[in-house]
């Protein structure tokens, strides 16, 4: 439908709508997440459900205990090496369509603990992520204006078309391999298919 | 037709309602998921367990049938338990009949206690 015409309508009272911003406007207004807290910034996701900063208010209260009844997983806290297996787990065990946050510099990148032997350079090594928050930790307002955009990132998805997100075409598989325990560190150290290193250039000139 | 006839009538008809309240919105999400929404199933997803952990070893575990004698134990406990906090609420209330009962009771599970006790369930091992 033409926008203009569309705006007349409003104007006169009239809405309307297409099913697929209908069945994203149900989809963005009622992100669960999943229950899963790792470390310090569980306590910011925490606090960012309680009254003082209600993220009822934006339709993400409803913190899910399983992976099965969630559609947002909050990366939340330092994802050590012992863990990511079980991070992608999870993951894989959400119903699709399903999202990503991570939450503090941890999550995002290893953060202060980037140098340890035992902790995971960001979980975007194995899962895609949909919203980086930084931090350390992000406050609850954070968390919040990750939801925001996440909820903007639904509301532009196509359902059909070339565009489609991931999960919407049949023949993208719909688990990510989950990394197993080697020796010296996780195999594979990261998967190609969802992250690879910035490619740094170096020359000689300048 | 008679009264009982249409009777009859209505609860089979309320029944088809019911039915089909069930199952429209169930056949309205099957035919959403394959109009935009293809399910891809696997290994993991499938899984029972939901702790990111594998799952080891079966479900279907047998327990020693020397535990009876603890199961035993436990029910004298539990039922002296159930019985005793009415019985202690209702007390002053009591005809003397009811507390000779009550007492009597008591009894016969104690006896069931001094049983196990003789039998050196109590030990611990």
């Amino acid at each position: 439908m033409d926008e203009g015409l569309r705006n007349e309508l409003s104007k006169q009272g009239v809405f309307t709508t297409t099913l697929q911003e209908l069945y994203n406007w149900g989809r963005r207004s009622s992100v669960w997440p999943l229950n899963f807290g790792l470390a310090c910034c569980a306590i910011e996701m925490i606090a960012a459900s309680m009254a003082r900063f209600d993220i009822a208010r934006f339709g993400a209260e409803v913190f899910r205990p399983s992976p099965r009844q969630a559609d947002l997983m909050i990366v939340a806290g330092t994802v050590t090496k012992k863990m990511a297996p079980l991070v992608v787990r999870l993951f894989n065990q959400m119903p699709e369509p399903k999202y990503v946050i991570a939450m503090g510099a941890c999550a995002i990148s290893g953060g202060p603990f980037k140098q340890g032997y035992n902790v995971l350079k960001g979980i975007d090594r194995y899962v895609p992520v949909d919203i980086h928050i930084p931090g350390c930790p992000p406050r609850p307002e954070a968390l919040l204006h990750a939801l925001l955009k996440l909820q903007e990132k639904i509301a532009a998805q196509p359902l059909t078309g070339e565009h489609r997100p991931r999960h919407l075409s049949p023949d993208v598989p719909g688990e990510f391999p989950v990394p197993a325990y080697g020796p010296y560190d996780l195999q594979p150290a990261k998967n190609d298919d969802v992250w690879r290193p910035a490619l740094v250039v170096r020359t000689d000139a300048g | 037709m008679g009264g009982t006839d249409q009777s009859y009538l209505f609860l089979l008809v309320m029944g088809v309602v019911a039915v089909l309240f069930c199952l429209t919105p169930l056949a309205l999400a099957r035919v959403w998921a394959l109009l935009v929404s293809p399910a891809k199933p696997g290994d993991e997803k499938n899984a029972p367990y939901e702790c990111g952990i594998r799952s080891v070893g079966e479900a279907r575990v047998q327990f020693h049938s020397g535990y009876y004698l603890y199961g035993l134990v436990f029910l004298v406990f539990d039922v002296e338990a159930l019985f005793l906090l009415p019985f202690a609420v209702a007390y002053t209330s009591l005809p003397v009949g009811a507390v000779v009962a009550m007492l009597i009771f008591l009894l016969l599970l104690v006896e069931g206690l001094v049983w196990a006790w003789r039998k050196g369930v109590l030990h611990w091992q």
